[in-house]
């Protein structure tokens, strides 16, 4: 398939196409020179809002995948391996993988074969290329075009404009600083998320501080933890909202005991101390007690939001659990063209579940490419408190998801989730016989589907 | 081209010393560069021009419809307004002509709107207008319910406070003023031909002195024999909002000031957020710009009812102005012939709009006081960075990502800024020496992810840009 079957492209379009010899060079090499043999339209559209950029050059390919971490560089595999024409990744940073390129500790790749996060990175990004897609990094998705899967992009050979058969969102997640945490105090410097902690350390090898308190206890916040020790800082404290870590027992324990480091529960940041740099933090605990822990460095981790501005700026519906595009069994969008795939659905799940569900994307624009419509938009899973959101989120009769992923806010012990439709329980199921913890993944299987009636009202997941 | 921030001073004799680098200061410094002859220097105690109160208002270009009409405030805010607006246009600094809406929640309010566009009219603000419900949630259908009208003022505009204060400072500089940062004046000393300044980074002789001190001006005044007025600190806490929810509010949403008090404004920014403050709190400590759980609370319990929808969306930054206040209905400007001094004190909240009214008004006293001028002429104009959300930025515009890859390159991706940007700022004539004055300039670490994405990335461009640390020195803002 090449881009000349590109359908629903108007004919004596004046607007050339890029031959495909043109983007025989992934990455950055993409020529400028590139651009001579494109008509250029010069007639960008100034608004007050400024939304619309400029329109550059206007180039088609088949499948175009936002995000070259985990979710996009495995659909982009499965794309390109599977003849889907030309598969282009964007990426907006300098160097593909996502997240993993700065998670310099194990836990990634799979049980037989254990890699770090950046050599996992690098192996999805040879894949993808091995496979034919093109990464194209330094490029950034900025806006859509009127309809449909047409992006209109930026980089260093400037604005653009690009028409796809299909789109993947795969802009992942990221943890919500300081700010909107709505943490009182100074604006000192020496506050960090754990992504930028980590850039910091593992990617440019910057002084960080000395002391430093790390905010929140789950898997990231022991990453965070790594990553201060490896700048050779000393963690003065771990604290959590929560009666307990939300990890596995073994990772919190060797923390405490052999790492030396203490975990303060129910225990939450109150203000921020120090002008200039950060001398400290106040922290309350849930009984009232109150105590300055003296630092100057302090990490919020986790919390992870997607990041969905292009969601919402192309007007897909989101899911108010998740804050993501809302999606069915098979991650198609409120948007036709546009699929979504990975953290950008649920902040966070595995790089594992992200590359997992790329490759479910892929099997979906595969399909509609070839001709099987786009879903009607299907009835919407809900969840109730204490749950906080569910993944899929649409009924899909004709896709049933191998699971559904959920998520809790506080720890609920031998769960049992109901499943709901107009008033009639549908389906009972104990997803763990031990403690669901918040940030971490629970799941509900599929066996109700076919009990729940698709032209109903929402389907409302609940603990009892 | 001079700006120092360390080291010691010049020890020949300036014309003018003016104390206080914010946007009074500053536009001082610039009116003062309209006579070459004069040898002025404009000192601050911090490491940027514009980190007091400047750094930390509403970022609104106002009309003065409410001032104390008679006023010098009211008559410097009203010719301020226009010469800045003007000043904007030819400067690249941006301004959005929004308007403002008093809406009114309860019935006092509403029998309050005519009072206040009898006053707009003393103010000569004559375009006023009162609008019923529907008029009003037709111009803002986020409104939360329950608004029963509201006075139109069409004149307010936003602005960015940070590109006015910066471009003053640049015009200045560029012109030979000699801008000296991290210079804390300590001591004044009265000498037969002007004055010795002690500062923490040795003397300064001026024969004329400018107190632009801001929250400081009291206690330099005071130095100088003057018991004239007293600042209270007044804090001001502001949540900013994430660019999600700038198309939820059209106009500036000012609050009706009545007997209880003054409420909480909602305002767009030029920079394509939405502001949500302040608070009003008075204090001893004129260093207390630190947010309180209260006052974050207090805030998104009056924004729930302004604009509901608000809440929603994500804060991107909370910080805490401390405005001027003396107690007064004016501004304290005075000047002492005797004694080759201009005092410049209790310029509240209205001073960025007033900045060049201001400077004109100074510049005449220090004639007056037998300061000579010499000749006049205009500076060079400068061109700021459009750091505004109206336009389009950099890597968004073909010819100029043409002639320069570099401006293509995005580092900050929420607030779209390129490499090109980052590394003109670092080249600037007054360059940040932080990589919040750097933010500042260029919006880099501004957006909703506060450099969960960037931040490695900014600090390494700035490090190298610079040779300076970005750790932050552990050192009194003060």
């Amino acid at each position: 398939m090449t881009s000349d079957d590109v359908r629903g492209v108007p004919s004596g379009d004046v607007r050339a196409v890029v031959s495909d010899d043109v983007w025989a060079v992934a990455g950055d090499d993409v020529r400028a020179g590139a651009s001579h043999d494109v008509a250029a339209t010069m007639n960008g559209t100034r608004t007050r809002t400024g939304t619309i950029p400029s329109v550059g050059t206007v180039r088609r390919v088949d499948v175009l995948v936002v995000g070259a971490g985990p979710a996009g560089l495995a659909a982009a595999a499965r794309l390109a391996a599977a003849g889907a024409g030309r598969v282009e990744v964007l990426e907006r940073e300098t160097r593909p993988g996502g997240v993993p390129r700065h998670c310099a500790h194990g836990g990634f790749g799979t049980w037989g074969r254990p890699l770090t996060g950046p050599r996992y990175a690098r192996l999805l990004a040879e894949a993808a290329e091995r496979a034919g897609a093109t990464v194209r990094t330094g490029v950034s998705a900025l806006d859509w075009g009127p309809e449909g899967p047409v992006l209109h992009t930026t980089g260093p050979r400037g604005p653009e404009t690009i028409e796809a058969r299909a789109v993947i969102l795969a802009t992942g997640a990221r943890e919500r600083p300081r700010a909107a945490r709505l943490v009182p105090g100074t604006r000192p410097a020496g506050v960090w998320t754990t992504g930028e902690l980590q850039q910091a350390v593992h990617l440019f090898g910057q002084h960080i501080g000395t002391r430093a308190v790390v905010v929140g206890a789950e898997d990231v916040s022991y990453a965070a933890v790594g990553a201060v020790r490896a700048a050779g800082a000393e963690v003065v404290a771990l604290v959590t909202e929560h009666p307990r870590a939300q990890t596995s027992r073994s990772r919190a324990w060797s923390a405490r005991v052999r790492g030396g480091v203490p975990l303060l529960t129910e225990t939450t940041v109150a203000e921020l101390l120090g002008r200039g740099r950060l001398s400290g933090v106040r922290v309350r605990h849930r009984d009232g007690r109150t105590a300055e822990l003296s630092c100057d460095t302090v990490v919020f981790t986790g919390d992870f939001v997607p990041e969905h501005e292009l969601a919402r700026r192309g007007g897909l519906a989101l899911d108010p659990g998740t804050r993501g595009p809302a999606v069915g069994g098979r991650l198609h969008t409120s948007r036709p063209g546009v699929l979504a795939a990975g953290n950008v659905l649920h902040a966070a799940e595995r790089a594992g579940t992200a590359a997992r569900e790329g490759a479910l994307a892929a099997g979906a624009v595969l399909d509609f490419l070839a001709g099987t419509p786009w879903p009607d938009r299907g009835v919407p899973l809900t969840v109730e408190a204490p749950l906080r959101w569910i993944t899929p989120n649409r009924l899909d009769p004709a896709a049933r998801p191998a699971r559904y992923v959920l998520r809790t806010t506080t720890p609920l012990t031998r769960p049992v989730l109901h499943v709901h439709q107009d008033g009639r329980l549908l389906h009972r199921e104990r997803p763990t016989p031990g403690t669901a913890l918040p940030h971490r993944p629970l799941t509900l299987t599929t066996r109700w589907h076919d009990r729940a009636d698709p032209d109903g009202g929402p389907v409302r997941i609940t603990t009892g | 081209m001079t700006v120092t921030a360390d080291g010691p001073l010049p020890s020949t004799p300036y014309d003018v010393a003016i104390v206080g680098a914010g946007v009074v200061g500053c536009a001082i410094a610039r009116a003062l560069a309209h006579h070459p002859r004069l040898r002025v220097a404009l000192v601050e105690a911090q490491d940027d021009v514009g980190q007091g109160t400047s750094k930390a208002n509403t970022a609104i270009l106002h009309t003065g419809f409410d001032a104390a009409p008679g006023t010098l405030e009211a008559r410097l805010v009203r010719e301020g307004h226009r010469l800045l607006g003007a000043y904007a246009a030819e400067s690249g600094i941006p301004v959005e002509r929004t308007g403002a809406l008093l809406v009114a929640w309860d019935e006092e309010q509403l029998a309050a709107l005519p009072r206040l566009a009898e006053k707009a009219g003393r103010n000569s603000r004559t375009d006023t207008r009162l609008l019923g419900p529907g008029e009003l949630y037709a111009r803002e259908p986020h409104l939360g319910p329950g608004a029963l009208g509201a006075l139109h003022v069409p004149g307010e505009s936003i602005i960015c406070p940070w590109t006015t204060t910066l471009a003053y400072a640049t015009q200045a500089v560029r012109a030979g003023t000699d801008l000296h940062l991290g210079t804390d004046v300590r001591e004044v000393e009265r000498t037969p031909d002007g004055h010795r300044l002690t500062t923490s980074r040795g003397t300064l002789r001026t024969r004329y002195l400018v107190n632009a001190a801001g929250l400081h001006a009291d206690t330099l005044d005071r130095r100088l024999g003057h018991e004239d007025f007293t600042v209270t600190p007044r804090r001001g806490q502001l949540l900013v909002y994430d660019t999600f929810a700038r198309p939820l509010v059209r106009h500036i949403l000012l609050p009706v000031p009545t007997a209880l008090g003054k409420g909480v404004l909602v305002a767009p920014t030029v920079h394509g957020n939405v502001l949500l403050g302040p608070t009003a709190e008075d204090l001893p400590d004129k260093g207390a710009t630190e947010s309180t759980a209260d006052g974050l609370a207090l805030l998104r319990e009056k924004g729930r009812r302004i604009l509901p929808a608000l809440l929603d969306e994500e804060v991107t930054a909370v910080y805490a102005g401390l405005r001027a206040a003396t107690g007064d209905e004016d501004y304290r400007i005075a000047a002492h012939p005797g004694q080759a001094y201009v005092t410049v004190g209790g310029i509240r909240s209205t001073g960025l709009t007033a900045s060049l009214a201001i400077a004109a008004h100074v510049t005449g006293l220090l004639a007056a006081t037998g300061l000579d001028l010499g000749p006049a002429r205009a500076p060079e104009p400068v061109t700021m960075p459009d750091l505004g959300r109206a336009s389009p930025r950099p890597c968004q515009e073909p010819e100029r990502v043409a002639a320069d890859p570099e401006y293509g390159t995005l580092v900050c991706h929420c607030e779209r800024v390129s490499r090109g940007e980052i590394r003109d700022a670092l080249a600037a004539t007054i360059p940040p020496r932080t990589l919040e004055g750097l933010r500042r300039r260029t919006r880099a670490r501004a957006g909703r992810c506060q450099g969960f994405y960037c931040g490695a990335a900014v600090r390494e461009l700035f490090e190298r840009g610079t040779g300076r640390s970005a750790a932050g020195a552990r050192h009194d803002e003060r």
